[in-house]
């Protein structure tokens, strides 16, 4: 199946023409977000948050068909406790 | 022993004053909320004399701790008719606390209408000076000036024609270390309360002066370094990290992913031509114009995460500083405008004229839905700034009054705001506790009260869906915080990291309370943070406000926002639990009295 494919900010370091538009591309029917990310040429833990058609979602998402996904880099942030947020 | 500089514009007098007992732990939002709760009537007309504008550096400003040059300027706001609190950048916080100074208190109003001053704060002291040779002159030509006049390296804060005229988008401008005109507290209209008190400038010269006492050196030390170590390693907030690179409008595109940036006039959250503005497009521009442009700037000394940029023309000359992520979403993306050097042109003209940014993109944009012009209209939107606000024309004077006077004028019913201020670049249809954010804050729509895009959307300190409405609790927490934050002289960025590192934000706790001499825990901190909203939110209540003002417009729950089209359905309990007191958390604020 076809689904189109951005990454931004310092991902586009990894993949020439990134900032030119979306990478079209094929994967297998069933594939996950964490899949995806594997099959392209990041450092997976760049990685941090990925949308699938404006959701955010996580990387046992599986893909559909035609889905749009944007991948950021921690342009703010991680995974950490959130402490003080009382 | 720090003190509080007195300025009467009524009779033309300064006076220094020994700090009360009860200010002596505070600083920066919670100096300028205190003072402004105890001695403002919150009836008053916010451009009348009883108004006052306070004007205070952090806890920690004017030490060596890192990024803490934040100035608050509070007062009652001639936009919201609230309490109002909006901190810049800039030079002028580590001088004023450099020269022993606490607050600034500035009253009373000239007898005389149409006279301005500058009041000059050096190592001698105080006083005010005739600056009728800079009446009508806007902040660019007044910081050379005041350079020429006074010396390189001041700190200059003025106001530009848009403040001598009383608009209530007036901001207040403060000068930079290349005397770029450029860091503003630009919201709420307190430009245009310095206005009326007849104060074109503020200049302050800290040489000679005593400098900030530290009670307890060891605990500040041990606190700066734990908060830089923090800042050093966070991805968002270290050399190379992402605010660093591309500065905060590298949140173009993931708001735009998450189909919560706002676009013609909050119509759509997807603008179809973001790449074109996004903060990658613009580092890329600035390093192949290879000329005066720069990214990674600090916008005053001692910022290590350097956000800031300065942007060039095609031929490498230098043009504004800063584009950062609201002045270019307001002016561009809101506007329907594309083109990131017409984006540079109207932010160089609001910083010229004094005008917010964020309040003249929403103008702007409403009167494009007016049909004044249509949207993407750039050179229009040139025009509207360069010849009708800047020279106060009728036309002028409405719109420089912001976009819920502007829509009220012109029959527009689609305004986005709250309590009379304009949103900020986040759509609360698709992230719902930022619009919990903007209906409750004691500031109006405000973003920076309350920013919970950050586990919503960017997935630090936690995560939350942007679609659960739920969000009482989350917003209350983030708008305590932040209180906290503004009053240490901190830049609220560094709150990306404190988010994620623990020992990050004990660190900032920590030097606060070397600099006081006073054993703060992080729960007290938090703490500080609720008395202050507590108390912006009584003055509030004394000026008016009821829960009807904690609502988003009536558009914003009608009318389904693509692409997830979803309008804004928190609940109204939801609203009035994050300033419902009896709800708020007893192991840290205890029983708090309404
Ligand atoms: S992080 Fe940015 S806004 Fe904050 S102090 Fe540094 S340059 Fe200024």
């Amino acid at each position: 199946m076809q689904i189109k494919v951005q990454v931004y900010a310092i991902l586009r370091q990894y993949i020439p023409g990134a900032s030119r538009g979306p990478l079209v591309m094929d994967v297998p029917e069933g594939t996950t977000v964490g899949q995806l990310i594997e099959q392209l040429p990041i450092p997976p833990e760049l990685a941090r948050v990925v949308f699938v058609n404006g959701i955010r979602q996580e990387s046992d998402w599986v893909l559909q068909e035609g889905d749009e996904v944007g991948i950021f880099p921690p342009i703010a942030g991680g995974e950490g406790p959130g402490s003080w947020a009382i | 022993m720090a003190k509080l500089l007195r300025v009467n514009m009524t009779d033309l007098s300064v006076r220094f004053e020994d700090v009360p007992e009860k200010y002596a732990l505070l600083g920066g939002r919670g100096l300028t909320s205190s003072i402004i709760y105890d001695e403002v009537p919150p009836l008053c007309h916010p451009l009348g004399p009883d108004n006052k504008l306070v004007i205070a550096p952090g806890i920690v400003s004017g030490t060596k701790a890192p990024t803490s040059g934040r100035t608050s300027f509070g007062g009652k706001s001639p936009l919201t008719g609230g309490i109002k609190e909006s901190n810049a950048g800039g030079l002028s916080s580590q001088k004023i606390a450099r020269l022993g100074i606490k607050a600034i208190i500035v009253e009373g109003q000239p007898k005389e209408k149409g006279r301005f001053y500058v009041l000059r704060v050096d190592k001698d002291g105080a006083r005010l000076l005739p600056a009728d040779h800079l009446k009508g002159k806007g902040m660019y030509e007044v910081c050379d000036l005041l350079w020429k006049e006074h010396g390189e390296g001041v700190a200059i804060i003025g106001i530009g024609p848009a403040g001598e005229m009383l608009m209530s988008a007036a901001g207040i401008c403060v000068n930079d270390q290349e005397n770029t005109a450029g860091r503003y507290a630009g919201r709420g209209g307190l430009g245009a309360v310095m206005g009326s008190k007849g104060l074109k400038a503020i200049v302050i010269d800290d040489r000679g002066g005593p400098g900030v006492e530290i009670k307890n050196p060891e605990l500040f030390e041990q606190g700066i370094k734990k908060l830089t170590q923090a800042s050093l390693t966070h991805d968002v907030t270290k050399k190379g990290g992402a605010l660093n690179t591309y500065g905060t409008n590298v949140l173009v595109n993931i708001m735009n992913e998450a189909g919560g940036y706002p676009t013609r006039n909050f119509s759509s959250g997807r603008f179809e031509l973001a790449s074109q503005i996004s903060g990658e497009t613009k580092a890329e521009i600035i390093h192949k114009r290879n000329g005066e442009g720069m990214t990674g700037h600090p916008c005053h000394p001692g910022c290590i995460i350097q956000c800031s940029d300065r942007w060039a023309n095609p031929d490498g000359t230098f043009k504004v500083s800063v584009m950062e992520y609201e002045s270019v979403w307001a002016l561009g993306a809101n506007c329907g405008i594309g083109d990131l050097d017409k984006i540079a042109d109207l932010i160089w003209l609001c910083n010229d004229i004094g005008v917010d940014t964020i309040e003249m993109g929403d103008t702007i944009a409403v009167a494009m839905e007016a049909g004044l012009l249509p949207f993407g209209d750039a050179d229009g939107a040139i025009r509207l700034l360069n010849e009708e606000v800047r020279h106060g024309t009728p036309l002028g004077r409405i719109l420089g009054n912001g976009c819920v006077f502007t829509g009220r004028a012109f029959g527009v019913t689609r305004v986005p705001a709250v309590k009379g201020q304009g949103m900020p670049a986040y759509e609360p249809r698709a992230v719902k506790g930022i619009g919990v954010t903007y209906a409750t804050s004691t500031m109006g729509a405000d973003h920076t009260a309350g920013y919970t895009i950050a586990p919503e959307i960017l997935g630090v300190g936690g995560k939350a869906d942007p679609f659960a409405v739920q969000k009482a609790d989350l917003s209350r927490a983030f708008q305590a915080t932040t209180a906290f934050i503004d009053s240490t002289g901190y830049c609220l960025f560094d709150a990306f990291c404190v988010l994620d590192i623990p020992e990050g934000f004990e660190g900032m706790v920590e030097s606060c309370a070397g600099v006081l001499g006073v054993n703060w825990t992080t729960q007290d901190a938090i703490r500080l943070g609720y008395e202050i909203i507590r108390k912006e939110r009584l003055f509030n209540e004394a000026a008016g406000f009821t829960r009807a003002h904690d609502r988003l417009p009536d558009f914003m729950t009608k009318e389904p926002l693509p692409p997830h089209n979803t309008v804004f359905d928190v609940p109204p309990e939801e609203l009035d639990a994050v300033y419902d007191f009896s709800k708020w958390p007893k192991e840290v604020v205890g029983e708090v009295a309404g």
